[in-house]
C-alpha cells in the first residue's frame, strides 16, 4: 500500500514516469478476467518463442549426420525444455487464458466466479515457469554445473532416479511443473463455476457457446488428471530426497507404476491442450461461413463423450512396455473410439462450411489449416493405436511427426486463428490482414516442410530423441528439409510479432463487431470495460446477438 | 471440486499402495507391525468428529455461541486424538521396528498415504480452531454459516478418505 509519502514522491515526478508506474501496477494487482488473461496469453507466446528457439536449435543440430554443434548432454536438455515449455508454459497458459478472457463476456457475466483465486492461480503459473527455467543458471546437473532438466518431457523412471540423474536439475522440473499445476486447477475450477453459475438470464446450457462447453470439459479434465501428475510427482520427489521406493526396481518398486500414473494424466493432458482449440474453431468457422454451427446438440455430445473416453486410453502410449494381450487390446479399442467423437467434429466443422459464403480472412484460414492437419494428426494417431505396427514405430520419429500434427498443426494453427480472431475484441484495433496472411502460409508451409519428411524418417528408423544420426541411411536429406522448414516458421513467427506491434501502435479501429458475429463478447465496446457490460445482457437463442440484429428473423424461432 | 481434485490425488496414493501390497524386497511387513487395536480408538474419534461437526454447524447459522464452542471443541479434541494416535503409532512403529519410509516398499507407501492423510486432517484442525477461536472472540456471524459448512464438507471428506486408508492399510492389506 502506498503511504501518503510515497504519493507525494510519484506527483513530484514528470508525468509519462508515474502513469507507466501506475500502470504496471495496475497489471500486477489486477483481479479482472481479461487482464489475467492477456497476461497469460502474453506469457505463453514469450515461452512459445523460448520453446521454439530450443527446437530451432535441435533441428540446427540435426541438419546434416555427424553434426558437433550441440553436444549430447545439451541436446538433453533442448529437448526436455522444449516439450516441457510447450507443453505446460504454451499451451495451456495460452489456451486457459483465452478462456480466462472469453468465456465471462460469452456466458454475459462481468467476472469470473472467483477473481482473487484466478489471479492467484496466474501468479503461480509465473512463479512455477520462471522456477522451471532458473535450472538453467541455478540448478545442478551431471557435471555438477548448472543444468537444464535433461530426463525428457515425460521423465520416465528409473532415468529419474538419483543414480542416474545426478544433481538437481530433476527437482526443479518437478517443482516448476507442481506449482504452475496448481494454477491449472486454480484456473479449472474457476471455468467450471463460472460456466456453471455465473451464466446471465436466457443463457441455458444448450445455448451456451460450443467454446463454452468445451472449456468446461478441459476444466473437468484438468482437475481429474493434473492431481494424479502432482501425486506421481510427489512420489518421485519422495523417491529422491527421502529414499523412498516407489519407482526404485532394486527394492521392488516399479518403473512402469510411473508410466501408469504419467500417462493417466498425460493422454487426458493431450485433449486438455485441443478441446479449446476445437473450441476456437467451432466459433470462427460459423462466423466465416456465415452459417450456424452444423449439429450443434452432436457437437456438445462429442466434447463430453471424448472428456470420458480420454481418461481411459492413457496405456495406448505404453504398447511397447508389454502389458499383455489383453490390456493391449482394450487401449487399442478405447483409442479406435474417441477417434469417432473427433471425426463427428471434423465432419460438423466440414458440414459448416458446405454451402456457406465463406470469407478467407485470416482467421478462417488458420482454421481451415487447422481442420486439414489436425486430421493428418489424427489419422496417424489411429495408426499408431494399431498395436503391432505401434511396436514397429514407437518412439521413432514417425511419432514426433504424429503428436506434432496434433500439437502444432492442431492445437497452435487454432490458436493463432484465435488470436487472429479476438484480437480486435480485447484491443480494439484490427491486425494487419495481408500480414496476418502471411502468417498463416509462412506457418502452415514452414510446418509441413519441418514435420512432414519426419514421418518417412521415423518409417526409415530413426529413433526420437538422438542428437545426431550416421550418413547413408537415407536420413540425410529428410533431415535436411526438415530443418530448412525452421528457418520457413521462423518468418511467419517475425510476421505475427511484427503484426502485433504494429497493429497495437497504429492499427485501424475494430468497432465492437468487426467480423458481423453473433456471440455475447460482440456485444460490448472493444476493448471492453473493466465490468464487461453496462446491462447483463439476455440470451434469446443460441446465438443473441444474430436475435438483436435481425429482430425480423430471430433464431429463437427455429430452436 | 477441490474435493474432486484431493480425490484423484489420494486415488493415486491408494492404487500406488494396493500394487506394492506384499511386494516388499525385505524388511517389516504389513502383517508383522501393524496393530489394530490403538487404530480402531483412532478411527472411532475421526468418525465421532464427522458426527459432533453436524450440530456445530447448525449451531453457528442458529447463532448460538455456546453451542459453536462446545460442538466444535468436541470435533477438534476428537481429531487432534486422531492425530496424536497416529504420532504414537508411527513413534512405535520407528522405535521398535524400525520401519521408515526409505526402508522398504510398505514403508515408502504406508507413511506417504497415512502422512498425506494425516497432513489433510491438520490442516482441517488448523480451520477448525481458526473457526472456534473467531467464535469465541464473538466475530462468527450466522451468516458465516455457509462457510463453516464448507469447511465441515472438507472434513467429512478427510473423514471419507479414511475409511478408505483403513480399508486398504489395515484390512485388506494386513
Amino acid at each position: 500500500m502506498t503511504s501518503p509519502n510515497q504519493h507525494q514522491q510519484s506527483a513530484a515526478k514528470p508525468e509519462p514516469t508515474r502513469a507507466l508506474a501506475d500502470r504496471l501496477c495496475d497489471w500486477v494487482v489486477t483481479v479482472d478476467h481479461k487482464k489475467l488473461g492477456i497476461m497469460y496469453v502474453a506469457a505463453g507466446i514469450i515461452f512459445f518463442v523460448v520453446a521454439g528457439l530450443e527446437g530451432a536449435a535441435m533441428r540446427a543440430q540435426l541438419a546434416k549426420p555427424g553434426n558437433d554443434l550441440i553436444d549430447p548432454a545439451t541436446f538433453n536438455q533442448l529437448f526436455t525444455m522444449h516439450g516441457t515449455t510447450m507443453v505446460f508454459l504454451v499451451g495451456m497458459p495460452i489456451l486457459l487464458g483465452m478462456g480466462n478472457y472469453l468465456i465471462p463476456l460469452m456466458v454475459g457475466a462481468r467476472d469470473m466466479a472467483f477473481p482473487r483465486l484466478n489471479a492467484f492461480g496466474f501468479w503461480l503459473f509465473i512463479f512455477g515457469a520462471v522456477l522451471l527455467y532458473f535450472s538453467y543458471i541455478g540448478a545442478t546437473g551431471l557435471y555438477g554445473t548448472a543444468a537444464a532438466p535433461d530426463v525428457g518431457w515425460f521423465a520416465y523412471a528409473p532415468l529419474t532416479s538419483r543414480t542416474f540423474s545426478r544433481g538437481n536439475a530433476t527437482e526443479y522440473w518437478v517443482l516448476g511443473i507442481m506449482v504452475s499445476g496448481f494454477g491449472s486447477i486454480t484456473t479449472a475450477i474457476n471455468l467450471i463455476t463460472t460456466s456453471l453459475c455465473m451464466r446471465c438470464p436466457g443463457m441455458t446450457l444448450m445455448r451456451m457457446p460450443l467454446m463454452v462447453w468445451m472449456m468446461l470439459v478441459v476444466g473437468v479434465l484438468v482437475i481429474t488428471a493434473l492431481p494424479v501428475l502432482t501425486a506421481s510427482q510427489v512420489m518421485l520427489l519422495f523417491d529422491r530426497q527421502l529414499g523412498a521406493h516407489f519407482f526404485d526396481t532394486e527394492a521392488a518398486g516399479s518403473a512402469v507404476l510411473w508410466q501408469h500414473l504419467f500417462w493417466f494424466f498425460g493422454h487426458p493432458e493431450v485433449y486438455i491442450l485441443v478441446l479449446p482449440a476445437f473450441g476456437f474453431v467451432s466459433e470462427i468457422i460459423p462466423v466465416f461461413s456465415r452459417k450456424v454451427i452444423f449439429g450443434y446438440p452432436l457437437m456438445v455430445a462429442a466434447t463430453v463423450a471424448i472428456g470420458f473416453i480420454s481418461l481411459g486410453v492413457w496405456a495406448h502410449h505404453m504398447f511397447a512396455v508389454g502389458l499383455g494381450p489383453e490390456l493391449n487390446a482394450f487401449f487399442a479399442a478405447s483409442t479406435f473410439l474417441i477417434s469417432v467423437p473427433t471425426g463427428i467434429k471434423v465432419f460438423n466443422w466440414m458440414g459448416t462450411m458446405v454451402g456457406g459464403r465463406i470469407r478467407f480472412d485470416s482467421p478462417m484460414l488458420f482454421c481451415t489449416g487447422f481442420v486439414a492437419m489436425f486430421v493428418l494428426g489424427g489419422l496417424t494417431g489411429v495408426m499408431l493405436a494399431v498395436v503391432p505396427f505401434d511396436w514397429q514405430l514407437s518412439d521413432s520419429y514417425f511419432v514426433v511427426a504424429h503428436f506434432h500434427y496434433v500439437l502444432f498443426g492442431g492445437v497452435l494453427l487454432a490458436i493463432f486463428g484465435g488470436i487472429h480472431f479476438w484480437f480486435p475484441k480485447a484491443f480494439g484495433k484490427m491486425l494487419n490482414e495481408r500480414l496476418g496472411k502471411a502468417t498463416f502460409w509462412f506457418l502452415f508451409i514452414g510446418f509441413n516442410l519441418t514435420f512432414g519428411p519426419m514421418h518417412v524418417m521415423g518409417i526409415l528408423g530413426m529413433p526420437r530423441r538422438v542428437y545426431t544420426f550416421p550418413p547413408d541411411r537415407g536420413l540425410d536429406l529428410w533431415n535436411l528439409i526438415s530443418s530448412l522448414g525452421v528457418l520457413v516458421q521462423c518468418a511467419g513467427v517475425l510476421c505475427f510479432v511484427w503484426n502485433v506491434i504494429l497493429s497495437l501502435r497504429k492499427g485501424k479501429p475494430a468497432g465492437d463487431d468487426p467480423w458481423d458475429a453473433w456471440t455475447l463478447e460482440w456485444a460490448t465496446t472493444s476493448p471492453p470495460p473493466e465490468w464487461n457490460f453496462d446491462r447483463i445482457p439476455v440470451a434469446t437463442s443460441r446465438r443473441p446477438l444474430w436475435d438483436q440484429k435481425h429482430p425480423e428473423d430471430p433464431d429463437w424461432k427455429y430452436e | 471440486m477441490l474435493l474432486v481434485t484431493e480425490s484423484f490425488f489420494f486415488a493415486s496414493f491408494v492404487m500406488a499402495y494396493i500394487y506394492y501390497i506384499g511386494r516388499s524386497a525385505s524388511g517389516p511387513q504389513p502383517k508383522d507391525v501393524l496393530e489394530l487395536g490403538p487404530v480402531v480408538g483412532n478411527t472411532i474419534a475421526l468418525l465421532a468428529s464427522s458426527i459432533t461437526i453436524i450440530p456445530a454447524v447448525r449451531a453457528v447459522a442458529r447463532g448460538s455461541r455456546g453451542a459453536v464452542l462446545a460442538w466444535l471443541g468436541a470435533t477438534i479434541a476428537l481429531g487432534a486424538y486422531f492425530v496424536v494416535g497416529t504420532g504414537l503409532e508411527w513413534q512405535k512403529l520407528m522405535e521398535e521396528h524400525g520401519l521408515f519410509l526409505g526402508t522398504n516398499l510398505f514403508g515408502t507407501t504406508f507413511y506417504s498415504l497415512i502422512g498425506f492423510h494425516c497432513f489433510h486432517v491438520i490442516v482441517g484442525l488448523i480451520l477448525l480452531s481458526g473457526i472456534w477461536l473467531f467464535s469465541g472472540c464473538g466475530l462468527l456471524k450466522p451468516r458465516d454459516g455457509e462457510r463453516v459448512e464448507l469447511v465441515s464438507w472438507y472434513w467429512h471428506f478427510v473423514d471419507g478418505v479414511w475409511i478408505v486408508v483403513f480399508t486398504t492399510v489395515y484390512l485388506v492389506g494386513r
